[in-house]
């Protein structure tokens, strides 16, 4: 009984490291970052385009409005969406609806292999074979533009949602299917007006984590997508992301300019803390409503 | 008033399969071309001499050997602290409290850190291990940061495999005389212990596919490092440097066809650790 | 059956709550050494609550309390310095739905000994094998110790289930409905081994079916909605029960 005690000591200190940890990161980039917003004032950081950081003889006053940058990922990840939840959204429906068990059992771990290449490897892909194909049919430059990131962003936000998604519909209580059936339903029909509704929660949740899977993505941004600091007005203009921005410039950053590229990391953490916690309620909404 | 004639249900599911299957068939293609495709362009340059030496004087010849002995450092390292504390929370969390607002809190909080991006724990390593700690750029920091990334993961992964372990397990457990630690130990732990290590495993992928963090904390030295507050190069990065400088060249898919092989191996590791937990636990 | 010396289990006015969900009130009851003593009554008559509270296994729920006293051989068993797991080794149970860890027979077995310190491979191999003659499971496993527990029939599993408990060498067996979802052959092999069982152990069979308790039994407690309404030798309660609401239960009036 008291090696029990024991060790339930050292289990709550092991968790609290765990907590406090985590907690730690959390407070040190709210404290490194929110002073600076509010020292520079909300509007111009978040409402201005002009990033030009470093003081030199041309920029003797520095400015850090990321305006571009925001525009930049939201753009990145809309594009990322389109593709991804079109591509998941196919799959999903295939391996759980129209797809022999057997098959599905191989395919479903096939498609979370995607999720394992590293995302440097996926930009690189990018480059090599996506923007060469984009430059010499749609336009100059060297394809890595918002279009090119969008596709590289969407097939690697492809393995959460699909997966979430297949657990989603997976979930879907037997009987719902069954009962379609009995009424004379197709499988299709089946799928689109039962088995999609009744999944629908654990779908959109899927669809809100990958977006929180791309509007996160660093490495492959960097490779292909441009990194101009400038709003994009089409598809094929190179664009720079909240991610990349923080990437390229940390390393050599005066204090200043450091000081900005924390705030930008605490306005990154805010957005995805905001899509993940829509995600947790919106799946715990199916989860209680299902369980009634 | 239905304008356009109304496709026959069997025709329109015709119609729907096809293009789904298509489209999943566009993801499988995807994939299969990634992966054949840096392995044919890279693995007749992954020679011997190749992942035994280091690089030369310039980044673009020369092998990994220095990369590969870094990545193994600062991966090995971070998840082999992340671990132990992971499990330790999960098993705190399912067999040591009692359900509330503090265990829901923590697991919400653990669940949104899996979600952040790594190029913020990336920069925190940076400042907080890198300057704060006047670690500066080292495998430490590096480990330790990842070890912060992959926290939240092991956390949820490990509590979820004991979580299904049945509850009847435990009530058998305690009936034959057990303390809640041996209980604990030798049956919970013992059938979760597949899908434990899955958690980890995976854990140990996305620690070596791992870019944005390691940039910013273990710095890019090329040196073969001596100790743990060496700066070193991970085979991620050092793929991303030479592509980003150099393009495509067989060094560069070399060194990719090295990621995607250890990458693969772990994946499919993982894989069969999972079959092995559903079939433990019936 | 020893009327003269002390009851076993002495339980005292003891009542027993979840959180505001009071499931026992009140009880006092006696169980004697070497008997087999029968509680029917309809479910959620606080049946099984009484036998979890006689090895302390409901110390696990969060919003369990209890009013009273449980004594073990005259000590108090929710006494500071009684070890719950020294407990449950003198006070073992079986459970409704038999509950085979997803081991080899032979480790389901020396597990609780081996919990207790039991070492040494010549002395656990005897003490399975003599747990498997008393659960009469023996002869059908005997060759297959080391088989996983789960290929066995339904019977074959709660009678594993009995010889695991009987393993740690207990002065009390208590039986949660053990018979329920079990086909008639096995329901008999285990009540045949009951009632040679009573020799060395006393036993709290817990059931819904009063004919297995007319069978099976020396006294019989009958309880009704969290109160204990009567208690005596099993013929004389299935005969010429005092209480009017015994005799209704028995005979079908209502369960």
């Amino acid at each position: 009984m008291r090696q029990d005690k024991i060790i339930r000591v050292l289990l709550t200190a092991v968790a609290l490291t765990a907590i406090a940890g985590l907690a730690l990161i959390t407070i040190f980039l709210f404290a490194e970052g929110v002073p600076f917003i509010w020292k520079t004032g909300a509007r111009e950081f978040f409402l201005s385009d002009d990033w030009k950081p470093t003081v030199s003889e041309h920029n003797p006053v520095p400015h850090f409005g990321i305006l571009a940058m925001i525009v930049g990922s939201l753009e990145v990840t809309a594009g990322a969406m389109i593709v991804g939840v079109t591509l998941s959204m196919a799959c999903a429906i295939v391996l759980t609806q129209f797809c022999p068990a057997r098959l599905a059992a191989v395919l479903k771990p096939a498609i979370e292999l995607l999720a394992g290449i590293p995302s440097v490897v996926y930009g690189f892909m990018g480059v090599v074979t996506l923007a060469p194909f984009i430059s010499e049919h749609f336009g100059g430059g060297n394809g890595q533009c918002v279009l090119a990131a969008s596709i590289v962003l969407g097939v690697m936000a492809l393995p959460t949602i699909t997966s979430i998604s297949v657990d989603a519909l997976q979930a879907v209580p037997r009987s719902y299917f069954e009962g379609a059936v009995a009424m004379g339903a197709t499988r299709w029909q089946t799928t689109t007006m039962v088995m999609l509704r009744a999944a629908r929660s654990g779908i959109v949740a899927a669809i809100i984590l990958g977006m929180g899977r791309a509007i996160g993505e660093t490495m492959a941004v960097i490779m292909i997508a441009g990194n101009s600091i400038m709003i994009p007005h089409s598809l094929l203009d190179p664009v720079r992301t909240l991610t990349a921005n923080i990437a390229l410039e940390i390393g050599d950053a005066a204090p200043q300019h450091r000081e900005a590229l924390f705030a930008t990391g605490v306005t990154l953490f805010v957005i995805i803390m905001v899509l993940n916690s829509i995600a947790l309620v919106v799946s715990r909404r199916r989860a209680g409503s299902a369980a009634s | 008033m239905k304008i356009l004639p109304r496709i026959p249900p069997v025709v329109a599911q015709r119609l729907a399969v096809t293009g789904l299957w298509t489209l999943t068939a566009v993801v499988l293609a995807t994939l299969g071309l990634i992966i054949l495709f840096i392995l044919w362009r890279g693995l007749p340059h992954v020679t011997w001499g190749f992942l035994t030496s280091g690089p030369g004087g310039i980044d673009e010849e020369g092998g990994i050997l220095p990369m590969i002995v870094g990545t193994a450092l600062v991966a090995g390292i971070g998840v082999l602290v992340a671990a132990p504390i992971g499990v330790g929370t999960a098993i705190y969390l399912t067999e040591y409290t009692r359900e509330g607002r503090l265990t829901a809190l923590i697991r919400f909080g653990a669940d949104c850190l899996a979600g952040i991006p790594s190029i913020i724990f990336g920069m925190f390593g940076f400042a907080f291990f890198g300057i704060t700690l006047h670690m500066g750029y080292s495998i430490l920091s590096g480990a330790l940061t990842l070890a912060l990334m992959v926290l939240p993961t092991i956390v949820r992964t490990s509590e979820e495999a004991i979580r299904a372990v049945p509850r009847s397990y435990r009530d058998v457990s305690f009936g034959l005389g057990s303390s809640r630690w041996q209980m604990v130990t030798h049956v919970v732990l013992r059938c979760a212990l597949p899908g434990i290590a899955t958690g980890v495993v995976l854990s140990l992928g996305r620690a070596i596919s791992e870019t944005a963090v390691v940039m910013l904390t273990s710095g890019s030295s090329i040196g073969m490092p001596h100790s743990v507050f060496d700066s070193v190069r991970t085979l991620a990065l050092h793929f991303y440097t030479i592509a980003q400088e150099f393009g495509p060249t067989p060094q560069a898919y070399a060194t990719a066809a090295v990621l995607i092989l250890s990458v693969l191996l772990i994946n499919i590791t993982a894989y069969y650790l999972m079959r092995r937990f559903v079939t433990r636990v019936r | 059956m020893s009327e003269t010396s002390k009851p076993k289990l002495v339980i005292r006015s003891f009542s027993a709550c979840f959180g505001d969900d009071c499931v026992l009130r009140n009880i006092d009851l006696d169980v004697r050494a070497n008997e087999r003593l029968a509680i029917i009554g309809p479910s959620r008559s606080g049946k099984t609550t009484l036998l979890r509270s006689l090895n302390r296994l409901n110390d696990m729920e969060a919003r369990f309390h209890f009013t009273g006293r449980i004594e073990l051989d005259g000590q108090d068993i929710y006494h500071d310095r009684m070890d719950p797991a020294v407990l449950r080794r003198r006070v073992g149970m079986v459970y409704a739905v038999p509950v085979p860890l997803p081991w080899s027979i032979y480790d389901n077995l020396t597990y609780g000994p081996k919990l207790a310190g039991i070492r040494g491979k010549s002395t656990l191999d005897e003490l399975v094998e003599t747990s498997l003659r008393r659960a009469v499971l023996w002869d059908e496993v005997k060759d297959r110790l080391r088989e996983s527990a789960h290929n066995l029939s339904g019977g074959q599993q709660q009678r594993m289930c009995l010889a695991r408990v009987l393993a740690l060498g207990p002065e009390v067996l208590l039986l949660d409905e053990p018979c329920s979802g079990l086909d008639p052959i096995s329901t008999a092999k285990i009540e045949d081994a009951l009632a040679d069982l009573k020799e060395q152990y006393s036993i709290v069979l817990v059931t819904n079916n009063t004919k297995q308790a007319a069978r099976a039994s020396d006294r019989t407690a009958f309880f009704l909605m969290s109160e204990l309404v009567e208690v005596g030798p099993t013929s004389t309660v299935f005969t010429a029960p005092r209480d009017k609401r015994t005799n209704d239960y028995i005979v079908g009036h209502f369960g």
